[in-house]
């Protein structure tokens, strides 16, 4: 059985009550994992809050990270202060030298781009073509497109009908994530499916979108997160004096 | 003409009568799709209860992509907040309500 994720679910963390509403939401659309948007200075107790929520509705929390930097040099700032911290880093491109040095930077899990204002969104041939050797996603939010209405809606669909054909011929895994600040911008993945058809995803893609593409992507972190974790491939399985010299 | 039935489930904290829900999916529709796309669903509303906020509608079953993505599109109804989940779909009424229990 196909297993689900939320990787952008944005409730106000200072709200108990409205998380644990939407994580049980999740839970009852069928979702088993969900990323929810954390501030850089949350506490640990906070984020132990979170998990017992998750916990009790039977979701597993991944914690994320939105990161807007102005400049490049901002962005490698953040980069080493966060990569350690968090399981999963998305980066909000505002701008095209950003975007260019997120696309190429591994520690980079998500390419996000502001849905609001449509000409800062820089995903192009050579933004996919960085992206796609540096194993980032794509990732593409669906409350805009619950929301807005009439033609901005219209080239909202447009540009990502063009991302996402872009991000096909490259290679580039797309993510989607709901984005959803409250319950009644939620949907279960069959119906994400159905709306990303109208940017012309194919039901096998967008079903990958929700599922294998997010999980592999929190897999691979939770890796490298791990005390275990030496370099791509090496992990230390045994500690101690009992390992055979050689 | 093949159909098939869906069964929706209603979120919504106000009561919603049969012709505000139909309206609202109509409206949904001609947005995504005009007028052109709406004339080809052959939509309607089989059942509805409005006490455990469950209805069956049926449309062409050539036009299921169609209804699909435009109820998933829904944010409000009768200008209040609302959600419309898709539940399941079947090509028979006896097998949905079967599945369903409705």
């Amino acid at each position: 059985m196909r297993r689900y994720a939320d990787l952008r679910l944005c409730p106000s963390i200072e709200d108990p009550d409205q998380v644990e509403r939407m994580v049980s939401k999740s839970s009852e659309l069928g979702y088993h994992m969900v990323a929810i948007s954390i501030p850089p200075n949350i506490t640990q107790t906070k984020i132990r809050q979170l998990q017992k929520i998750c916990g009790s509705a039977d979701v597993d929390l991944v914690t994320r990270i939105d990161l807007a930097p102005q400049t490049s040099k901002e962005l490698l700032h953040l980069l080493r202060r966060f990569r350690r911290r968090f399981e999963v880093i998305s980066m909000i491109c505002d701008s095209k030298p950003v975007a260019r040095q997120a696309a190429k930077d591994r520690r980079v899990d998500l390419l996000t781009f502001p849905a609001a204002n449509l000409q800062k969104r820089f995903f192009d041939n050579a933004e996919a073509e960085l992206a796609s050797n540096a194993l980032s996603s794509l990732e593409i939010e669906m409350a805009p497109l619950l929301l807005l209405k009439g033609l901005p809606r219209i080239r909202l669909l447009s540009i990502l009908r063009r991302e996402a054909a872009i991000a096909k011929r490259f290679d580039v895994p797309i993510v989607i994530s709901s984005g959803a600040t409250d319950e009644y911008l939620m949907r279960s993945p069959h119906d994400y499916v159905a709306l990303a058809s109208l940017f012309d995803m194919g039901t096998s893609v967008a079903l990958r979108a929700f599922s294998e593409i997010p999980f592999s992507i929190v897999r691979r972190n939770r890796e490298k997160l791990s005390p275990n974790y030496v370099a791509p491939g090496i992990r230390v399985v045994k500690e101690g004096n009992c390992c055979p010299r050689v | 003409m093949r159909r098939r039935y869906l069964a929706v489930k209603l979120v919504s904290e106000q009561p919603i009568s049969r012709e505000d829900l139909m309206d609202t999916i109509w409206d949904a529709i001609i947005q995504l799709f005009g007028e052109y796309g709406a004339s080809q669903t052959d939509l309607s509303l089989i059942q509805y209860q409005p006490e455990k906020n469950c209805a069956i509608v049926r449309c062409s079953h050539k036009a299921l992509e169609v209804v699909k993505a435009s109820i998933a599109s829904i944010t409000e109804i009768s200008g209040k907040p609302a959600a419309i989940h898709i539940q399941m779909i079947s090509g028979t009424l006896k097998a949905l309500l079967e599945k369903c229990q409705l």
